[in-house]
């Protein structure tokens, strides 16, 4: 069972609710997809870690083969390649690594070189196998990480699997969720915290994915995250209280479930939602 | 000589648009024949790289000089590889800057912008 965690904003609490829970758990793998600032190693601080470096593949010319028929400018659909002053130019930010270009060249001048973009780190935590995906700084995408990521999570066959998601609603985030049976949203108690929660409902519903709400920093008084729960009939999981003690564990990088009794009970309790959730979804809709 | 301008409008009293990438059309205008001509900016709609498209219009247009608010590194690096000069305009108006061209007022456009890829979706 594979469990997205996401929000439409950074600092919701998605690593704090993916880690814990993933500790909680009796066995879990942890999967940080969040690939561009990756943190929940720093609380698992996971032992014999293993690491793969990660690839992707880019267009180069031969230069003495090619004639100018420009049959790759106009294929490219994400215009990476111009042909200017008898010259190829290739704009390897731009490139999606979809290796076409290489394919509808006439005179087999393109061929395809490998660009190192970043690497994939598995390591053991107590009973929590962890998984992080690193894209080096200033990398334009972390998709191809992610996909490794989610293949690499698929060889350790694991029954509970937490993946923590980058923030936002973007196309890497898509990439995330895409394999997931659950996805939760972890939402703050505030306007704009709503807005963002709307955001990334608007994907889970687009993705036909079932989900449901942990409300993070709950406070006395309003909660606009929770009024639009209650407008949308979004399930709400369970609450996280806006706590110091729980603050201070966090920001120390420890796991709360394994530092405390109080909050071991409140994640085991989540988990437990949690799991009867998604039996209940499995069964609704299978 | 041909210069290209990013404009909103296929007319002659159009203004200048703000965007290099995505404006709708660009007007080419021949400076010793005073004729000018309208190219519609297929690059616009596209999903990415509209900058390295529409400047490969540019070049291929046979412009020699583009007169634009903006410009990104990319569709930069394509132009002064094709050796096309950049300047930048003083106003959205299509006349004051084609006679300031002339007049050879108008400055080299040096700020030339990093782009906005991967900003709200990759």
């Amino acid at each position: 069972m594979k469990i997205a965690v996401l929000s439409g904003k950074g600092g919701t609490g998605k690593t704090l609710v993916s880690v814990n829970l993933a500790a909680a758990a009796d066995k879990a793998l942890y999967i940080d997809c969040d690939v561009e600032e990756p943190n929940g190693y720093l609380f698992f601080k996971p032992e014999g870690v293993e690491t793969e470096k990660i690839s992707i593949r880019l267009p180069a010319v031969y230069e003495d083969r090619c004639n100018g028929c420009r049959k790759c400018v106009e294929f490219c659909k994400f215009n990476a390649l111009a042909y200017v002053g008898n010259r190829l130019i290739v704009f390897d930010e731009v490139c999606h690594s979809c290796g076409g270009c290489m394919l509808v060249c006439p005179e087999k001048a393109i061929y395809e070189r490998d660009k190192l973009i970043g690497e994939v780190q598995r390591g053991r935590s107590e009973k929590v196998t962890v998984i992080t995906g690193i894209l080096n700084t200033g990398e334009a995408s972390g998709i191809p990480i992610i996909k490794r990521l989610l293949e690499a999570g698929d060889r350790e066959e694991s029954e509970l699997t937490f993946i923590d998601c980058p923030p936002g609603s973007a196309c890497i985030v898509m990439e995330s969720i895409k394999e997931a049976d659950y996805c939760i949203l972890v939402a703050e108690p505030t306007l704009f915290g709503a807005h963002n929660l709307n955001m990334v409902h608007e994907l889970v519903e687009l993705f036909d994915k079932p989900y449901g709400v942990v409300l993070n920093k709950c406070m006395e008084g309003e909660n606009p995250s929770e009024t639009l729960c209650l407008e949308k009939g979004m399930k709400i999981l369970g609450r996280i209280p806006f706590d110091k003690e729980l603050g201070i564990l966090n920001s120390n990088a420890l796991i709360s479930v394994r530092e405390s009794a109080k909050y071991r009970q409140m994640f085991m309790e989540l988990l437990q939602n949690l799991k009867e959730e998604v039996q209940h979804e499995t069964v609704v809709n299978p | 000589m041909k210069i290209a301008i990013p404009v909103n409008e296929k007319s002659m009293d159009t203004s200048i648009c703000i965007s290099f990438g995505r404006t709708p059309y660009f007007m080419i205008y021949d400076t010793e024949t005073k004729e000018s001509q309208f190219l519609e900016n297929v690059a616009a709609t596209s999903q990415g790289g509209a900058g390295i498209a529409a400047a490969q219009a540019l070049v291929d247009s046979g412009a020699k000089a583009l007169l634009t608010p903006r410009c990104g590194e990319n569709a930069a690096q394509v132009l002064t590889a094709a050796g096309m000069k950049i300047y930048k305009t003083m106003n959205d108006s299509v006349s004051d800057n084609i006679n300031a061209f002339v007049e050879g007022k108008l400055s080299v456009l040096d700020e030339i912008h990093s782009g906005f890829h991967g900003h709200g979706g990759n």
